[in-house]
């Protein structure tokens, strides 16, 4: 979509008025800085997202609408989670985090702060794993979506 | 080229450029500079309502009789917000319309300042775009912008927000000859094979029904779709909205449908084998309980411009995305090589049963009563203005009548508010069509609920010498809300009857126009007869209407479209 002030509140606006879900929604300019892109999931029966991409598409400064569940694609969101981490439980949470492909990106001595990406689902599946009270605070960026191989999104 | 002027000027040169000639509205702090840079000129005339809803009713109206886009102008704040009533009733019928509205100066956007509002975020689900314009360099492309988006594909109302400041800063002025948007081209070709698919389906048809509305209008299509129907020899139905599109003195034509449409309009949507919905939109109004609706097997062909309209309530089988007049041209073209494949006996059949339908006489009302009769009034205006007046209305039961007894032939005569149903639209709308078609007879069907609502007007009509002819159907009630609680809540009329009327006649009088009050059946034609004598004057006509009628036939809200009350 254009990159103009206003255009996130319309299409937000879209979603409230005609009730439908967004699940998340993660927006930033793109290399060509008058287009932003932005990544919306939202969950509803076929004729429900056939309406939702039509109602899309309708809004002036929404330049191309795709629904990347049409091809193969690829989905990653980034987590960051901190985490209370004292005695035992530091090497425990390390040899998690690793096997999630995270990172520790802050360390104080009661807490480890971890950066994971991922599909929300594996955000998810480490979130089970790790033991919910020792969770201080989550921050998620939503899903950002391409399609794979020569299937390209370009205005 | 090298002269700068000021933001003011250049919206002025840009409403020139666009060839508008009249727009509507109502001055303020935000709108002084804009309202200076009009007093100095002569090419748009500016037309002072008396409120800003009847300003954008006003410009509606305008819009829909002429096919131009309308063009209101109103202050930042409160004049902003009374407009608002007026936006979304051009938006839901789909009326091009540029609003522009004074902002407070840029420095002061999101302080709080005096008459300022979130115009932007306000109208946003009411418009189809709107602009706040941040720099005058920016001024001239916007305004080209909004009358091409207002006026091209669906169209609808476009708001320009124009903070005070910008419309003293200066610069160079150049009206840009055409505008190109990389988000917005609207698809205006039907998609050839589509066509040819529909084409098909048509030809095989044993009992057809043309389903036709507002886009056939919007779209100036009436001659194509009345050439089509005419080649096929298929019943045509309008909307509400649709109204003129196929001449309602026709054989073909059944009239309106949907909650307060004929029974054989009705019965034959239900139980047609192919529709071919054109410009319409299914909405809930027109074909009652989607489910019952889709309980029969037919087809569907939707022809619209708007693929969100297509397969949003009802799925369709051929959705052609196109400009209404394009496809029924290429339809007819198609069609014209192969007519021979009509089945001529099924449709003959189908022809019979309908008339059947049409001999249940679903429109028929006690005529030799001593009261009133409202259907009776508006048949008299029929038959004194022999079809040929412009009609806007407000909302309820008159709108209703005047839908069913007025048989508008021609498309552009019918004004009203169906999507939103906007009591107050009528006399500001009238205000419009009359400025838009000077020579025209403008009739505005009412009732004393409904006129209270924009009465002002009154006021604004006195001012240009507008000599519109009002029709107030008084039943003391709200009727519609009447009718309802008569039928659904237990005859218990909670807060539906209007106390404390105002003599229509002396108020009309204190305005300096003509009052007339009109209480007795055999009075009907002759008042109607006098008020359209006096030519160059507005006349109020008081019409004490019977308080218990209702519309029939109706289609209870929930029921499906064959389940209708009948008188």
């Amino acid at each position: 979509m254009e990159n103009e002030a206003g255009a996130l509140s319309r299409v937000a606006g879209l979603f409230s008025a005609r009730g439908y879900n967004i699940e998340s929604l993660s927006v930033a300019p793109t290399e060509d800085p008058t287009l932003s892109r932005m990544t919306l999931v939202t969950v509803g029966s076929d004729e429900v997202v056939e309406q939702v991409t039509k109602q899309l598409n309708k809004l002036i400064e929404v330049v191309k609408v795709v629904d990347l569940n049409d091809g193969c694609h690829i989905e990653r969101e980034l987590m960051l989670v901190k985490v209370r981490a004292i005695g035992q439980d530091r090497e425990e949470i390390k040899r998690l985090v690793e096997i999630f492909r995270g990172s520790i990106i802050d360390v104080s001595d009661k807490s480890y702060t971890i950066e994971l990406t991922g599909t929300s689902s594996k955000l998810d599946a480490f979130l089970e794993t790790i033991e919910k009270s020792s969770v201080l605070e989550t921050v998620r960026t939503g899903a950002s979506g391409i399609g794979r191989g020569e299937w390209i999104l370009k205005v | 080229m090298s002269v700068e002027i000021s933001g003011a000027e250049i919206t002025v040169r840009c409403l020139q450029e666009e060839g508008v000639n009249c727009i509507f509205g109502y001055p303020g702090g935000a709108v002084l500079f804009l309202y200076d840079e009009l007093f100095k000129q002569d090419k748009v005339r500016h037309i002072l309502v008396r409120h800003e809803q009847a300003a954008v009713h006003a410009a509606d109206g305008y819009a829909r009789s002429s096919d131009k886009v309308g063009v209101a102008l109103v202050t930042s704040g409160p004049g902003l917000t009374n407009a608002v009533t007026g936006i979304a009733t051009a938006y839901m019928d789909s009326i091009p319309l540029v609003i522009i509205s004074g902002q407070v100066p840029t420095e002061a956007i999101g302080l709080d300042a005096f008459q300022e509002v979130d115009t932007v975020g306000i109208t946003r689900p009411c418009v189809k775009h709107n602009f706040l314009v941040k720099d005058v360099t920016e001024l001239a492309e916007t305004i080209k912008k909004a009358f091409f988006i207002a006026s091209t594909g669906r169209p609808g109302p476009v708001l320009v927000d124009i903070p005070k400041d910008i419309t003293q800063h200066k610069t160079k002025f150049a009206y840009p000859s055409k505008v190109a948007m990389r988000s917005y081209n609207p698809v205006v070709k039907g998609h050839v094979r589509q066509i040819k698919r529909a084409a098909d389906l048509m030809l095989s048809a044993k009992r057809p029904v043309i389903y036709a509305g507002g886009g056939v209008i919007l779209s100036d299509a009436s001659a194509q779709l009345t050439k089509l129907t005419q080649l096929l020899n298929y019943p045509c139905t309008n909307t509400l909205m649709g109204l003129g599109g196929y001449p309602a003195t026709d054989r073909q034509s059944l009239g309106l449908l949907g909650m307060h449409g004929t029974y054989e309009a009705n019965m034959a949507m239900q139980y047609c084998d192919v529709l071919i919905a054109i410009g319409a939109r299914f909405d809930d109004r027109v074909i009652g309980n989607p489910k019952h609706f889709s309980n029969e097997n037919r087809k569907i062909i939707h022809i619209d411009i708007d693929p969100s309209s297509i397969s949003k309530r009802v799925k369709v089988d051929i959705p052609i995305v196109g400009d209404v007049q394009d496809v029924l041209s290429e339809l007819i073209k198609v069609l014209q090589t192969n007519d021979e494949k009509l089945d001529q006996a099924a449709l003959k059949d189908w022809w019979k049963q309908i008339d059947l339908w049409r001999a249940r006489d679903c429109l028929k009302y006690d005529r030799e009563s001593k009261i009133i009769k409202p259907q009776m009034v508006i048949e008299q205006l029929y038959n004194i203005t022999k079809g040929n007046a412009f009609v806007t209305s407000d909302v309820g039961q008159h709108q209703m009548w005047a839908a069913q007894f007025y048989k508008f032939d021609k498309p552009r005569r019918w004004i009203n508010s169906g999507g939103l149903g906007t009591m107050g639209f009528g006399l500001p709308a009238a205000m419009g069509v009359q400025l838009a078609n000077p020579k025209g007879k403008v009739a505005c069907i009412t009732g004393e609920a409904s006129i209270q609502m924009c009465i002002q007007e009154l006021s604004t009509c006195k001012q240009y010498n507008l000599p519109l002819k009002i029709i107030n159907l008084n039943n003391r009630y709200m009727g519609m809300v009447r009718q309802w609680q008569e039928f659904f809540h237990g005859n218990r009329y909670a807060e539906s009857y209007m106390n404390a009327l105002p003599d229509f006649v002396k108020l009309t009088e204190s305005y300096g126009h003509v009052g007339m009050k009109i209480e007795r059946p055999e009075d009907v034609e002759g008042a109607l007869k006098e008020a359209f004598k006096l030519k160059d004057q507005l006349v109020f006509m008081d019409f004490i209407t019977d308080q218990t009628e209702n519309v029939f036939p109706m289609v209870p809200g929930g029921k499906g479209l064959s389940e209708m009350i009948l008188v």
